[in-house]
């Protein structure tokens, strides 16, 4: 009993962590119809920053992820400016080769500037002490990660659903001609989505980064992992990312703890196969409205 | 107050579908702008509100102005800002979003949170029923109502201006009766001018104080709505009625002289 909880609570806290990077996917679906392929190398851009911030500049951690979510904020109005602005007009598909040459390009610029090699940070960005739950034992940065991501996910979804930009960002993901016959500067509602998409891709990495460092390889592994997450819980649904998250996690835990390890990396694919031949829009996938 | 001086207008560089169209509207005026389909009456109205832009049309002669300023390259959200707001044809709402978001959304131009339930209490005062229906998601809101919420949100702006786009369109008639008189309240209460693009030419010319007709791009006749409504031309066209007051087939009338006279 106590290994099962052990594979199912951890299970639930890696959840959370995928859940969180998938929100920003969602929501940059909503908004522009883009898939965001680029998550896996924006993942690195906070890990990464605040790597540099601590060990070159020997910032305090608190400060060195301050400056790195800035960074974030704008590497996400960059890529909105340069990547998917020209194309607004073009086929999504067009944006979507711009984002995965861009992913490409981060990833050579990210292999120049830090090496191949895994680094891990210098001072400890989330506490590293074991948090023990009636027998079982976690991981102090996933309990505290899962914590924060959990909270990152609680405000973007209450912005989204209770704000004034929200609701814009809701409005101009239904029709952007109309949003922009409301007064609605589109534009500015895109640059707004691509900076909490890279904030919270940036947010997951650094959690990710202090649990098990960070490397030009296998850091961008989990955006490839959240991709079926975000399939799987419905691409614009924020509830489905959420619980989908946290399937995919426990599934994944159980089958590797008490399967075979080497599946782990196959299960969400598996599920994501299995639930897309029963249900083609996932879990939570929107319903089209039409009425005549 | 709106001057439109001359414009001809291209989508996509190449299809030219307005070819030096002029009008006017004054300050607490309603206006009426008529024609066939395909006349290029939406494509007037999205000229003005600067949404043309979005539809990869573009004036290309001529200038659009407001209030004396020059308006036609500014961003649609831009002149919404300005104060011109255009209700598009076919009750374009946000589907997903309640009655009210899509009220909220209206007001957004504004970015004054503290007058929002001071608007929606105007809008439900003009429309009582939209405030039973305020937590509906709204595409499941019937044509009628529909029409409501388009209006209504237009209003949640201010604006000093509105662009209708056939707000009649597949509503019964007594509805289309309701609609109009609410926008001669909301002329005369908010001293909102208009400018009304209709396939009803009998309501919109009993709505309005002038008319604009206009064919294949340009206008081809302009004056009082009064004299509008008594044009032989116009009776013949629209109302399907024939000099002496009979009803009349379409197929009987010689396409070709109305036209020339129109062009004359
Ligand atoms: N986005 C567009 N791209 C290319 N051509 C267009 C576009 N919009 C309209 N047109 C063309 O411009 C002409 C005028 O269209 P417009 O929609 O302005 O007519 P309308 O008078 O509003 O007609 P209706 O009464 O049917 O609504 C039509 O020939 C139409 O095909
Ligand atoms: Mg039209």
């Amino acid at each position: 009993m106590d290994t099962f909880l052990q594979f199912f609570i951890s299970g639930i806290l890696n959840g959370g962590i995928y859940a969180l990077i998938g929100i920003g996917l969602v929501l940059i679906f909503k908004a522009s119809g883009i898939f965001n392929f680029a998550v896996g190398q924006l993942l690195l851009v906070g890990a990464f920053a605040t790597w540099a911030f601590l060990k070159w500049l020997e910032l305090p951690v608190w400060l060195s992820v301050l400056l790195a979510m800035v960074v974030a904020a704008l590497v996400g109005l960059i890529i909105e400016r340069l990547v998917t602005r020209p194309l607004i007009g073009q086929p999504v598909l067009s944006a979507v080769m711009a984002l995965l040459a861009l992913s490409v390009m981060l990833k050579g610029v990210f292999a120049f500037i830090f090496g191949p090699a895994t680094v891990s940070y210098p001072a400890d960005v989330l506490p590293g002490t074991p948090v023990s739950l009636s027998g079982a034992s976690f991981s102090g940065e996933l309990t505290w990660g899962f914590l924060i991501a959990v909270i990152v996910f609680g405000i973007v979804t209450l912005l989204f659903y209770r704000s004034r930009i929200g609701l814009a960002m809701r409005g101009t993901a239904e029709d952007h001609q109309l949003a922009q016959a409301t007064g609605i500067n589109v534009k500015h509602i895109f640059a707004i989505t691509w900076m909490a998409a890279v904030l919270v891709a940036a947010i997951g990495g650094i959690i990710i980064g202090s649990k098990v460092g960070i490397g030009i390889h296998f850091t961008p592994l989990l955006g490839v992992k959240v991709i079926p997450v975000v399939l799987f819980g419905g691409l614009e649904s924020i509830k489905g990312c959420f619980v989908a998250g946290l399937i995919v996690g426990i599934l994944e835990s159980i089958v590797g703890g008490y399967v075979d390890p080497n599946l782990m990396v196959i299960t969400p694919y598996a599920i994501l196969l299995l639930v897309l031949l029963f249900r083609p829009y996932g879990l939570f996938g929107q319903k089209r409205i039409e009425r005549i | 107050m709106l001057e439109l001086k001359n414009i001809e207008v291209m989508y996509q560089n190449v299809i030219y579908v307005l070819k030096g169209v002029s009008l006017s509207v004054d300050e607490g005026e309603i206006v009426a702008l008529l024609g066939a389909n395909g006349a290029g009456k939406t494509t007037t109205l999205k000229a003005i509100s600067g949404l043309l832009k979005t539809e990869q049309g573009d004036v290309t002669r001529g200038r659009i102005e407001f209030m004396g300023k020059k308006i036609d390259h500014m961003s649609p959200e831009g002149i919404v800002k300005m104060g011109i707001v255009q209700v598009m044809e076919g009750q374009r709402l946000f589907k997903h979003l309640s009655v009210d978001e899509n009220l909220r959304l209206g007001a957004y131009v504004r970015g004054n949170r503290g007058e929002v339930a001071k608007d929606l209490d105007m809008v439900f005062n003009y429309f009582p029923k939209l405030k039973e229906l305020r937590n509906r998601t709204s595409g499941y809101l019937s044509g009628g109502e529909r029409q409501m919420l388009v209006v209504g949100r237009a209003l949640m702006a201010h604006p000093k201006f509105m662009l209708l786009d056939e707000p009649s369109l597949g509503l019964a008639p007594f509805l289309v009766k309701e609609i109009f008189e609410i926008l001669k309240r909301i002329n005369a209460d908010e001293g909102t001018s208009i400018l009304l693009v209709e396939q009803n030419a009998f309501a919109a010319l009993s709505l309005a104080q002038r008319g604009y007709v206009m064919e294949d791009g340009k206008i081809v006749l302009d004056g009082l709505a009064q004299e509008l409504r008594e044009n032989e031309d116009i009776k013949e066209f629209y109302f399907g009625l024939s000099s002496i007051g009979q009803r009349k087939s379409y197929k009987g009338v010689k396409h070709y002289r109305r036209r020339k006279r129109w062009l004359a």
